[in-house]
């Protein structure tokens, strides 16, 4: 049902839509208050796949979302929505679903009114059943006739999302989706924001917890005070950042020996031995995982492990906070 | 431009919360207080136009007004549930004036009900000037109701805003300047009133024309104010150290 301008698309939310390169772009966006400056020069393109818009508290992730949803006017740049700018155009949200941060809901309503009449907003053309199908897909049926104001957290959150999704769109931002949620909600949520990016939506959630990000998506935009700090697969990231040793965890036949070759590597910075194997610094990535195999055979000791051991999320965006 | 989507979820949201139980005060003290007047004065008294009309649209109207105007949008401005409402393809025009439609039903069901009721009961009125005080009354509802959906639209002070407008505005300065009339809600619905059924009780400052032009005009403008500010609607982003 994608379609290069915003038509009145009123299919019901369930079946996946057209694999299109939707996109949401951002040219050189800036967005300041007063004199703080919220978001400064940040050029970004969004595809579909999950996405996480991570940095810390004030970072200006939630400015950014708020401007992609059409919620606060850039200062400066171009940001545009499936090619449309999103502010001031109310069209934008036949392909776009937003899931904001605060959990302000019409609590006195139950949580298929909630969505069905996010789908008679919508004008869709069956809006019963879109509205089940969205209840179905964030598995809130169970609870559908309770009013919201009886929802858990993660529960308004899904509720909240099948709202989002009753039109079927094609984008959806959420905004700190899984603050406050417990382990088996977030679970719950991240299966839910991994499905709809298979299904080819584009799907960009903002979060300061690095293990959120890590789990539910490859590809991160990592923003530090204002700036974009970073952006595409975090593991990519991770190995262009050739001023920091990389860190490997290898287990071998004969660890002592092995220690030994390494050493006399130019790639490698550091060996230690630890209680489970080798603990390897090494200074090129690419080097160092391409030699090793050619080192251990030589060497004649059997290569049992080679793990990356610093390339988690929580690593990147140390390091590119400290720089 | 009705949005009956809308105009559920506003009612249902006005008419949920403990503040609705103000809305139904005003008239049980206007009728309560005409019922006590009938049966302690002598029915040629004057009484009924200062009461119904002066305190009526002076006090109880705008009060009245005031809390229906901001309660249709400024609530849901203020605990951000208006997200809902405005991430989707309904146009800001469709919003306002489907929540100002509400609120002005709201307040004329509050205010010139009552008042209409409260004129059949007091003596020597006759028909006629319960019917100029009802129209008056839905009137300055109407009129009330835009003025206070434009502030909750401009303002998360509406409250303090409508309040200052109401007592200060109208309550002090209309009664000692004459030129601030012409800003004045309450003098165009008594000049209304006043053109419907001549009574000095009413102490009504304006001529029918200009209280039905200057209504038309604030009218218009305050609702064009208020799809202005919520077409620009915008939330506060974190910001940057």
């Amino acid at each position: 049902m994608t379609t290069p301008t915003p038509a009145p698309a009123k299919a019901p939310a369930g079946p996946p839509p057209a694999p299109a390169r939707t996109t949401v772009e951002l040219r050189n966006v800036s967005r300041w208050y007063g004199n703080v400056v919220a978001v400064n020069d940040v050029t970004m393109s969004i595809g579909p796949g999950v996405t996480g818009l991570l940095g810390p508290n004030g970072a200006g992730k939630s400015t950014i979302l708020h401007m992609m949803a059409g919620f606060l006017a850039p200062s400066r740049g171009e940001l545009t929505v499936a090619g449309a700018p999103s502010w001031r155009n109310p069209a934008v949200y036949d392909r776009l679903g937003l899931v904001p941060e605060r959990d302000s809901v019409y609590a006195f309503l139950t949580g298929e009114q909630f969505v069905l009449a996010s789908a008679k907003l919508h004008k869709l053309s069956n809006p019963e059943e879109a509205c089940r199908n969205a209840i179905e897909m964030t598995e809130m049926a169970a609870a559908a006739n309770r009013r919201i104001s009886t929802y858990s957290k993660g529960m308004r959150q899904r509720i909240k999302v099948a709202a989002a999704l009753v039109h079927n769109p094609e984008i959806l931002l959420l905004d700190e989706p899984f603050n406050g949620m417990d382990p088996r909600q977030r679970l719950h949520m991240m299966d839910l924001l991994v499905r709809l990016g298979d299904q080819g939506r584009v799907i960009l959630f903002s979060s300061h917890i690095l293990e959120e990000v890590e789990r539910l998506s490859g590809t991160i935009q990592v923003m530090v005070a204002g700036r974009l700090a970073a952006s595409g697969n975090f593991r990519d990231i991770r190995r262009l950042m050739t001023s920091r040793p990389h860190v490997f965890s290898v287990r071998s036949s004969d660890d002592r020996r092995l220690a030994a070759a390494l050493m006399a590597q130019p790639d490698v910075a550091a060996v230690e031995m630890t209680g489970k194997g080798l603990s390897v610094r090494t200074t090129d990535y690419g080097a160092f995982t391409a030699s090793i195999a050619t080192l251990t055979r030589d060497q004649g000791i059997r290569l049992r492990e080679l793990l990356p051991t610093d390339e988690s999320l929580e690593s990147v965006f140390s390091y590119l906070i400290s720089n | 431009m009705f949005n009956s989507t809308v105009a559920a979820i506003t009612l249902r949201a006005t008419l949920g919360r403990r503040r609705a139980l103000l809305f139904a005060i005003p008239p049980i003290i206007l009728i309560g207080l005409t019922i006590i007047l009938r049966s302690s004065h002598a029915p040629s008294q004057s009484w009924p136009g200062e009461i119904l009309g002066d305190f009526g649209f002076s006090v109880l109207l705008p009060l009245t007004a005031l809390i229906i105007g901001t309660s249709v949008l400024g609530a849901e401005v203020d605990d951000g549930s208006i997200v809902h409402l405005l991430a989707t393809p309904v146009s800001r025009l469709s919003v306002i004036i489907t929540k100002f439609t509400v609120a002005a039903v709201l307040a004329i069901a509050f205010t010139a009900i009552p008042e209409l009721i409260a004129g059949l009961i007091a003596p020597s009125t006759g028909s006629k000037l319960a019917i100029a005080l009802f129209v008056g009354a839905v009137v300055g509802s109407v009129i009330y109701t835009a003025v206070f959906v434009m502030c909750s639209a401009l303002t998360t002070r509406a409250v303090a805003v409508g309040l200052l407008y109401v007592l200060v505005w109208e309550g002090l300065l209309s009664n000692l300047i004459g030129g601030v009339r012409i800003l004045s809600v309450g003098h165009y619905a008594l000049g209304i009133a006043n053109g419907i059924d001549r009574d000095p009780a009413l102490g009504a400052g304006l001529s029918l024309d200009t209280a039905v032009i200057l209504g038309v005009i604030v009218t218009v403008g305050a609702l064009w104010l208020a799809v202005r500010r919520l077409s620009s609607f915008g939330i506060s982003g974190d910001a940057a150290q």
